[in-house]
Order: structure tokens, then sequence, then C-alpha cells
């Protein structure tokens, strides 16, 4: 294809790869400003049909619907702005959630379904297979329509060990109540952590000069924990519980948990979150077994040879390593999560999608609405990948 | 000599001892993966525990308390109004037809039934490797299938002559609607992965710029909002007065999502291709499109049959959030047969969902193993 330096180039402009490969390149670039230009103009006329404006305005009129979970204050007089940020933070609670149970229920199971135990093993098996092979949104309904509803009444309840109490209100339990001296309690959590830190360095940078190893697990444990609950006592106790009030008898109506006494989860949050945790947790336990057998057997033998016991080979030779088969894709699956929150909508949980859908049926803004949901959700997964790179030039194996 | 009658001398081999008890057959099984030691023990009791905690009143619900037949909600009413029947399995019975058709005319499930049959007898050699005439199989299968189920489906007036009256989308529904989107998601897709994948592999940097943005764009969004688009906006899209079928928007939608999904698993199979193989290709003088489809492209897809059958999973799960938007897929067909009061028990909701369970875990179960089947098939070296 290519012409040697000293002969004189013979091939016509139809067979130089560089003018085709421009020619290619500018035919693309004119389809995609064609058909640009063709969808812009034409939502622009159907839209001026429709008698819809445009623009974002929309954003500062009220809403004028009620949302059944907000983490900030918000009423029916405040804005569709509001509505959608709202949304946006609910989504980030149930994801947040999600993925803190997921991961724990993951790496359970995913090291469950290693072990020599042949119950535990199949029951793993058993788990990871049923679970991802069962559509999302199928166990989404099954935990609200089928499991949340057949439980209590509003007027009575199942309780567990009197402290948490479920109905069909959802799940209910004591709140903690903060009075003066209790952000005491929390600088002492952050003095412990940051100590812990310091001292972890301190050990490190030790250990590395005379070989002298420094508990490092109980003081960690006495500062982050220890250090909190002194400040507790110390304080007088500033955080109390206050327990939910439930009215066994009197009027009809007044029957049932008095509101604003405890905190309350409503049933779309647990379903979702049971069900997403529930879901994602069998595609990470997948992804720690796969990560865990990656590391070679040698690595097993070599520490043993080196006279390490059981848990710090498993601490300090194999999950390193099996890290950094794990955290690319698990990384990916808390990614999975977060989009397939928005499938709240179909139970009514109000997440930014929900809102989004909400606010989309009162404005019809609709373009405006789905480039929303768009930037959001492309931001998170800009980021997560983003990390991902971070992550795997820290971690990528420096070979000679 | 005198010590001769010391020593003993065999003459022949010992017998060989049979292993300890303890160690072979069944007990031997036992002691080393269920009792091997004290926590394990424990373990195996708590998982028995466990298990029989989730598996005895499954069975309970399902089979032993289960009712059979009957003609309405009083057949699957509790005889003691304190306890709970098991599942109502005369309203799968009574349902079926409408689970598997939707809306669609009873004098025209014949034709579904015939599209179900052609997919089936094409599908099946075309998975099997060592049936013939592959190259046939999916001509048939990616071409003629597609064209003929069309008609079938949708019906066929050829100016006043009536082959196959025309039966609109909106009475398509359950399964029948659930296994047209997947497998028109995955069918439209391939080509269209495909094309991004090298794309994204090009030279050309306003191509490969083209080609990662619009993966990575339609990657990051959930289905959910995908779906909501191709709804709402796609008609915002189009001039006044062109409109688009609900069904052909959604699989518009489906089909664009699923070839990002799709690019990324050809790109993986690309990858894996040796350079020398490229290079080989271009040494014979090949250009790029007869590189890719006589070298190249053969290899990579062989490669990831078992990441498209992955794919072709997620879509067919996937397919169920089209309810969302006011499609009766199979769940949604389920989720609306409850508002029937004819068969309004309290356990009508656990049967249909446990029946929806059974029936996409066979389906997905049954594909993963699939894809397993083959990639120990194709994974031929470098084995332990």
């Amino acid at each position: 294809m290519s012409d040697t330096a000293d002969a004189p180039p013979r091939a016509s402009l139809l067979n130089d790869p560089k003018a085709r490969g421009l020619f290619y390149q500018g035919l693309l670039i004119a389809i995609l400003v064609a058909v640009g230009y063709f969808i812009v103009t034409n939502t622009i006329a159907n839209l001026e049909r429709q008698n819809i404006s445009s623009g974002w305005g929309f954003l500062e009129n009220t809403a004028g619907f009620g949302i059944i979970q907000a983490l900030v204050p918000y009423a029916e007089t405040s804005s569709y702005g509001r509505a959608i940020y709202v949304g946006f933070l609910n989504t980030l609670l149930v994801a947040a959630i999600g993925i803190f149970i997921a991961t724990i229920l993951g790496f359970v199971m995913g090291i469950a379904r290693l072990s020599n135990n042949w119950v535990i093993n199949r029951i793993a098996y058993w788990y990871v297979e049923f679970i991802r092979n069962v559509p999302l949104l199928l166990q989404i309904f099954f935990w609200y329509f089928a499991v949340l509803r057949a439980v209590p009444d509003k007027r009575s309840k199942w309780s567990l060990f009197d402290t948490f109490h479920l109905n069909i209100a959802g799940l209910r339990g004591p709140a903690p109540i903060y009075e003066p001296g209790s952000e005491v309690i929390g600088w002492a959590l952050v003095i412990g952590l940051i100590a812990t830190f310091v001292i972890k360095r301190w050990a490190k940078i030790r250990q590395d000069a005379t070989g002298q190893q420094f508990p490092m697990f109980w003081t960690g444990l006495g500062l982050i924990v220890g250090l909190p609950v002194l400040a507790f006592f110390v304080m007088g106790g500033p955080i109390s519980l206050e327990y939910p009030v439930f009215n066994e008898t009197g009027p009809m109506l007044r029957r049932g948990f008095e509101l604003g006494t405890g905190f309350n989860l409503i049933p779309e949050f647990l379903a979702l979150t049971l069900a997403l945790s529930i879901y994602t947790a069998a595609f990470i336990a997948e992804i720690v077994r796969a990560g865990i057998q990656a590391v070679a057997h040698g690595q097993t033998e070599a520490a043993n040879a080196l006279g390490l016991r059981k848990g710090p080979t498993l601490r300090l030779v194999i999950i390193p390593q099996a890290m950094r088969v794990i955290i690319p894709p698990l990384t990916s699956q808390y990614l999975n999560l977060t989009k397939n929150s928005s499938l709240a909508v179909a139970i009514a949980f109000p997440d930014l999608v929900s809102v989004g859908g909400t606010v989309l049926n009162q404005t019809g803004q609709a373009v405006e609405i789905i480039a929303i949901w768009m930037m959001v959700y492309l931001s998170l997964s800009l980021l997560t990948s983003m990390f991902m790179n971070w992550y795997n030039q820290r971690m990528a194996l420096v070979e000679r | 000599m005198a010590n001769v009658d010391i020593f003993q001398v065999r003459t022949h081999e010992a017998p060989l001892l049979p292993a300890p008890v303890s160690t072979t057959g069944a007990i031997g099984w036992m002691r080393q993966n269920l009792f091997s030691s004290v926590g394990n023990t424990l373990l195996t009791f708590f998982g028995m525990y466990l298990a029989y905690s989730i598996i005895m009143p499954f069975i309970q619900f399902a089979f032993i308390d289960a009712i059979w037949t009957g003609d309405n909600r009083e057949a699957c009413l509790a005889t003691d109004p304190n306890t709970h029947a098991g599942a109502c399995w005369a309203y799968v019975k009574a349902y079926l037809p409408q689970f598997i058709y939707g809306r669609y005319p009873e004098m025209e499930r014949y034709r579904v039934d015939i599209v179900y049959a052609m997919f089936v007898l094409l599908l099946v050699p075309l998975l099997m490797p060592s049936a013939p005439q592959k190259t046939l199989n999916a001509i048939l299968f990616l071409v003629v299938f597609p064209i003929v189920a069309y008609f079938l489906l949708t019906g066929l007036e050829i100016g006043d002559f009536v082959v196959f009256p025309i039966v609109e989308t909106a009475q398509w529904g359950g399964l029948l609607v659930t296994l047209v989107i997947a497998v028109t998601g995955i069918v439209a897709s391939l080509p269209l992965g495909i094309a991004l994948a090298l794309g994204r592999r090009s030279q050309m940097p306003i191509i490969k710029l083209v080609s990662i943005i619009f993966i990575e764009f339609w990657r990051g969004v959930p289905l959910i909002t995908v779906l909501f688009m191709s709804s709402v906006m796609l008609p915002l899209f189009l001039p006044e007065g062109v409109t688009f079928d609900k069904l052909l928007r959604v699989l518009i939608g489906v089909t664009l999502f699923s070839s990002a999904y799709m690019a990324e698993v050809v790109r993986g199979g690309l990858q894996a291709i040796p350079k020398g193989q490229y290079e080989g290709a271009m040494a014979l003088g090949l250009r790029f499109w007869p590189m890719m489809y006589l070298i190249i492209l053969p290899q990579a897809l062989k490669l990831v049959i078992p990441g498209i059958v992955n794919t072709f999973i997620g879509l067919f799960k996937d397919t169920t959030l089209v309810l969302i938007v006011g499609m009766f897929d199979l769940l949604g067909q389920i989720q609306s047969s409850f508002s029937d009061p004819n068969w309004s028990t309290p356990t009508q909701g656990h049967t249909g969902y446990l029946f929806a369970a059974i029936v996409f875990f066979v389906f997905c179960f049954g594909m993963s193993r699939y894809s397993i089947f083959m990639e120990n098939k194709l994974h031929t070296g470098h084995k332990r």
C-alpha cells in the first residue's frame, strides 16, 4: 500500500490510505451533522406544535406533589428542581446502603463458594445461580408485593427484640436523639481515625527499619472504638434512643405507631435495597471467587515455606493479590447497582428516575428531564471509570 | 544356616488390605467434607438448618399445599381461614395462554406456534457444534427466519388478498414479547456491535472517538432511561405525522443499548487475536474488509460466543423493564393478571411470581450452562 521512499507515488488518490481515511472521517462527520440537524429541527418544530416551552425555567416552578421519603426538607410547595434534588439524594442513599450490604453478603458468599464444606459450598452455589438467573425487577416485585405486603397491617406489628418492628407501613426502630455535647463524640472518632493513621505509618517505618512489630490492630481498635465510647461516658451520655410509640388501645384511627416517633424505613425503600443488594451480591460472590482462585497456588505454598501462619498468609499474600483482580469488576458492579436503582420507578420509590418521571408527566419537558437523567448517570459512571483507571495504574504489576 | 527359621521370607505378595472404612465411601466423604473439624461440623449443621428452613416451606407451598385444579378463586382459598393455601397452579393453568401469547387473537395463535417451532428448529442445530451446514443454518436463522417471522406475527395482506390477518403489536404480550425483544435486540445489535468494536480499534481518530463516545454513553446510562427516551423522545425527533409502533420504538432503544455492550464483547475477541493474523492477512494482499471477514472476525467471534450468550442472558432478563413503559412482557402480563377478581386470592401474587421466576430461571440457567459448555470447548490450551 505505502510507497517506498525512492519510487515515485504511483497509487492513485483512491488507493491512498491517508486520503481514504480523511474521506471516510469526513463522511462520518457529514452524516452526524445531517442527523443532528434533522433531529434538532424536528424536535424544535414538534415542541412548538405541542406548545411545550423549552429551557430550564421550569425547575423554579412549584412542584405540587408530595414525596414519601426526603432526606432534605421538602414540601409540595417546593420547586421542581428541589424535587429532582430529593430524588437524586434518594438514589445516592439506596446506592450507598445497597453497595454496603452487597459487598458484605457478596464476600461471604464468594468465600463460602470456595469452602471445603459441601453443604456451605452448595448453598452458596445455588444462591448465586438462582439469584443471577432471575430478573431483578421480578425480585423487587417479589419483595415489595409478595413479602412486604404480607406483613401485619397498620394496627399490629412483628417485633424483633422488642426494638425493631415491621408492619405494612415499613420497618420502625429507635431513633438517636443528639443532645448538646454529642458533637464531642464525633470529634473523638475523627481524632481516633487520624491517630490510627499516623501511628500506622510510624509503625510501618519502624518495622522497615528495625523489624519490630507493633500491635496495630488492638491500638487501632482502642483508638477508633474506645475513644468515642470514652467520650460518650465522659460527656454523660448525650445520645439517647427514642423508641417508637405504639398505641394498642384507643380510637381505631389512632392505633398503630404514632407519627414522628423513632425512625421509619418505608417498604419501598426496604424492598428496593434488599432486592438490589441480594441481586448484586450474587455477582460480587462470583467476582470474589474468581479473584481468589486467580492467585496461583504457589503463592500459598511459598508463604507456608516462609513460615507464615494461615491468617498472615491470607492477609499479607493472598488478599492483596486477589484484590488486584477483584476491584475493577467490583467497581463496575457498584456502578451497575447504582444504575439498577432506577428500577425504583416500578414500585414508586422516589428516586431520580421516579421523581423525574413525575415531573416529566406534569411539565412535558422530556428533553430536559432525560438530559438530567443521562447527565447524572453518565457523570457517576465517568467518576467510577476515573477511579478504576487510577486504581489500575497504582496496582499494576511493576515488572522489570 | 542355624538362624534360617528366624527369617521369614515371603514367597508371594501380601494381599492388599482395603482402605480404612473411615476414609472411603460415604463415611469417608462425609468425614472429609462435612465434619473435618469442630468448626466445620457446626457450619454443616448451620448450613443444613438454613437449607431446611428455605427448602421445606418452598416445597410445602409449591407442591404439598398447592391446588392444581379449579375454575376460579374459590378453589384456591384456604379451607381454614387462619392458614394460607399453597400455590394456586390452577390460576397459572387458566392464564397460561395469556402468559404465552398475550392478547394475540385465539384464531391466529397457530402463527405464533409456527414461529416458536421455526425458532427452536433453526436455533438448536446452530448451537450444536457438531451439526453440519453451519453457514446455511446461520443464513436461514439470521436472514430468512426474521423476515418470515415478521410477516407471520404482524400479518400479511397484499391488496385485498388476506394471507394472514394483521395483528396489532398492542395485542402481543407475554413470552412472545419477551422473546421478540430479546432475540431481535441481540440479532440486530450484533452487526452494530461489530461495527462499533472495529471503529473503536480504528486508526482514524474521528471514527475512533465517535465509537468510544457512542459506546460509553449507552453503557453509562440505565436501560430504563433509554426506554423512557425511546418512548418519549423518539417521537419528538421525527417529522410531524411520522409515527412509530410502540414495540418498534422499544426495539430501537434496546438495540442501541445492547449494541454498546456487544461492542465491548467483540472488542475483547478482537484483542485476543494475535497481531500475526493481521500481518499475515495483509501480506496476502487482502484489503480491510476481506481481511476482517475472512481472517479476523471468524476467529474473534468464535472466541466471544460465551460473551455473546452472557449478553443475551442479561438482555433477556432486562426485557422485563418494558413493563414500566406500558408493554406487557411475561412479567407484565403476570402482573396485570393480578387485577382479575376471578382469581384474586392471598397466594395469587406468590404463585405468579414463582411461575415467572421458574420460567426465567429455566431459560437463563440453560443459556449459562451452554455458555460454560462453549467456553470449555473453545478453551483448548493451558488446561490443568
